[in-house]
């Protein structure tokens, strides 16, 4: 492919782009930077084909992606019943809490169960086309804002139903989606480079994010957990759970968990980027 | 101007997710094969070893040599896909590499929105896009079918869309594969007068290939490889063809 390439500059009209590699000076840095300038220059591209997977997997259907949010609408009405039931709380006070968590935690989790494939499902692609990696992880990005958008109204939906009219301050779960999106790109070139190398880390990852289900406020309230509630933002889970879904549910402002979760999300890009820098060059290999 | 050139390139090939313990067991301490033992426990193949050659303005490389020469993996260098693991490659010219005419291609799309993917892949925007949609649209010559998702396409049409998207913009490097094997006795030919004009335009074209007709055809230099190694490297004493007819070439390039 002409000018896609991470390493060239391009058009013909400024002059000949040269491109070197020196296996004695690879030069991981300055390549590692340029990936991510090509790669958000091709944001149309991922754009293309995050709305491109999204439309395959409900080809032929008649609903299509609504299914996404008639699935989620059914799986929260269904437990919201039962659970009301099994711990005979009232529903008006539970169910609202249950919906946000659960459609937050959905794309929480498809976030990382997504990053640990960016790479090995672009192996087609990898193999024969020289293009930035970090389009890869945008492309995972964009899918799953797409399916949080078909999942996030519900919550209001829910919200509605029960008579609760969230008010400006709701807006403030933005910035927290935003983060979001912002951890998600940078795991997906961590883990999905980790993953590719390591067959049995995607694993790994599935199981520490079903012990997270359970042991982060979701199904249940933080004020459960009584005089542990302050240790809480620790978990990192809960923190930028709590960030988008407090100010949805008319909750007060998390500031020590924006805190936590400001912190947690530069130590995973820095963590990231200097993985990404160090090893861009062997992802081809590894997938 | 454009350039190719290569001091002591290498490219090992790592095998991952295999059980390389007992192969390991094996290789270790061994000899001059190509297989040999990481400093880990994995295994790798020397895909390329220590390669040198320029290739200058104006040259048509076949890189002939039986299966698992390195052929595909230099190509792959070549385009930026693989990183040396060992020596230098500089490259001048902007690159196209026509590996596979599959890759990037989304079968439910139907054939025109893949090419609006394919130009979004290399970057065109705007009127540049739409010239080379409008190229690759009446060289693909696909009728009705352009219309339609292209998992109904046979596999004489895909070949001819991969090729259509493939060859629209002319590159100063072109880097080949040999792939073009379907297609209709028709296709054949313009697809063979398409690659002339596009081989006349590049400056220059390293072709992997099996094929002594394509050697013979267009090429003007051979480097015969074997084992990773360039083991004869000679020029062919026919000119390129077709250099006149190439000045008055349509292209969207």
């Amino acid at each position: 492919m002409a000018a896609c390439g991470p390493d060239r500059t391009e058009g013909e009209a400024i002059g000949e782009p040269v491109i070197m590699h020196d296996a004695g000076n690879p030069q991981r840095l300055q390549r590692a930077v340029d990936d991510l300038s090509s790669g958000f220059g091709l944001w149309r591209l991922a754009w293309a084909l995050a709305s491109g997977d999204i439309k395959e997997r409900y080809r032929g259907s008649v609903l299509g992606p609504l299914w996404l949010t008639l699935s989620t609408a059914l799986m929260l009405g269904m437990l919201g019943v039962l659970y009301a039931k099994l711990f005979r709380i009232d529903l008006a006070s539970y169910l609202p809490w249950l919906s946000a968590s659960l459609v937050i935690w959905g794309v929480l989790l498809q976030s990382v169960n997504d990053a640990c494939i960016t790479m090995t499902s672009s192996e087609g692609v990898i193999r024969q086309m020289p293009l930035p990696y970090t389009l890869h992880a945008l492309r995972a990005v964009f899918r799953n804002a797409l399916v949080a958008a078909h999942n996030l109204p519900l919550i209001l939906i829910v919200l509605a139903l029960f008579g609760i009219m969230p008010g400006w301050e709701a807006l403030m779960a933005i910035p927290g989606l935003i983060l979001l999106a912002f951890c998600a790109f940078w795991a997906g070139l961590l883990f999905g480079a980790v993953c590719a190398r390591f067959r049995d880390i995607p694993p790994i990852i599935a199981s520490i994010m079903q012990i997270a289900f359970f042991m982060t406020p979701i199904i249940w309230k933080p004020e459960l957990v009584g005089h542990w509630q302050p240790w809480l933002p620790l978990n990192p889970f809960y923190s930028m759970m709590e960030i988008v879904r407090a100010p949805l549910l008319g909750r007060p402002f998390p500031l020590i968990e924006w805190v936590a979760s400001l912190v947690y999300s530069g130590l995973l890009g820095v963590a990231a980027f200097a993985l990404f820098a160090r090893f861009r060059n062997r992802i081809a290999f590894w997938v | 101007m454009a350039r190719i050139e290569a001091q002591g390139l290498s490219i090992d090939y790592p095998l991952y997710h295999h059980n390389g313990r007992s192969l390991k067991k094996r290789l270790l301490g061994n000899g001059p094969g190509r297989l040999k033992a990481d400093s880990g426990s994995t295994v790798a193949v020397a895909a390329l070893r220590s390669l040198d050659f320029v290739i200058e303005r104006g040259e048509r490389v076949a890189l002939i040599g039986p299966n698992g020469a390195g052929k595909s993996t230099l190509l792959r260098a070549l385009a930026g896909i693989y990183e040396p693991a060992g020596g230098r490659l500089t490259l001048q010219g902007t690159i196209a590499s026509l590996i596979d005419p599959n890759a990037g291609v989304n079968a439910l799309l139907t054939g025109r929105e893949n090419i609006a993917l394919h130009c979004l892949y290399r970057g065109l925007k705007g009127e540049e896009a739409e010239r080379f949609t409008e190229y690759a649209v009446s060289f693909a010559d696909l009728g009705e079918f352009i219309d339609l998702p292209i998992r109904g396409y046979s596999a004489g049409m895909n070949i001819r869309l991969g090729f259509a998207l493939a060859t629209a913009k002319a590159p100063a490097i072109l880097l080949m594969d040999e792939w073009l094997a379907a297609g209709d006795q028709n296709f054949m030919k313009k697809a063979d007068q398409r690659l002339g004009e596009l081989v006349g335009q590049a400056e220059i074209l390293v072709i992997a290939t099996h094929s002594m007709d394509i050697v013979n055809k267009w090429c003007t230099r051979a480097i015969h490889m074997e084992g990773g190694r360039i083991v004869d490297d000679v020029p062919l004493t026919r000119p390129a063809p077709e250099a006149d007819e190439v000045e008055t070439a349509p292209s969207v390039a």
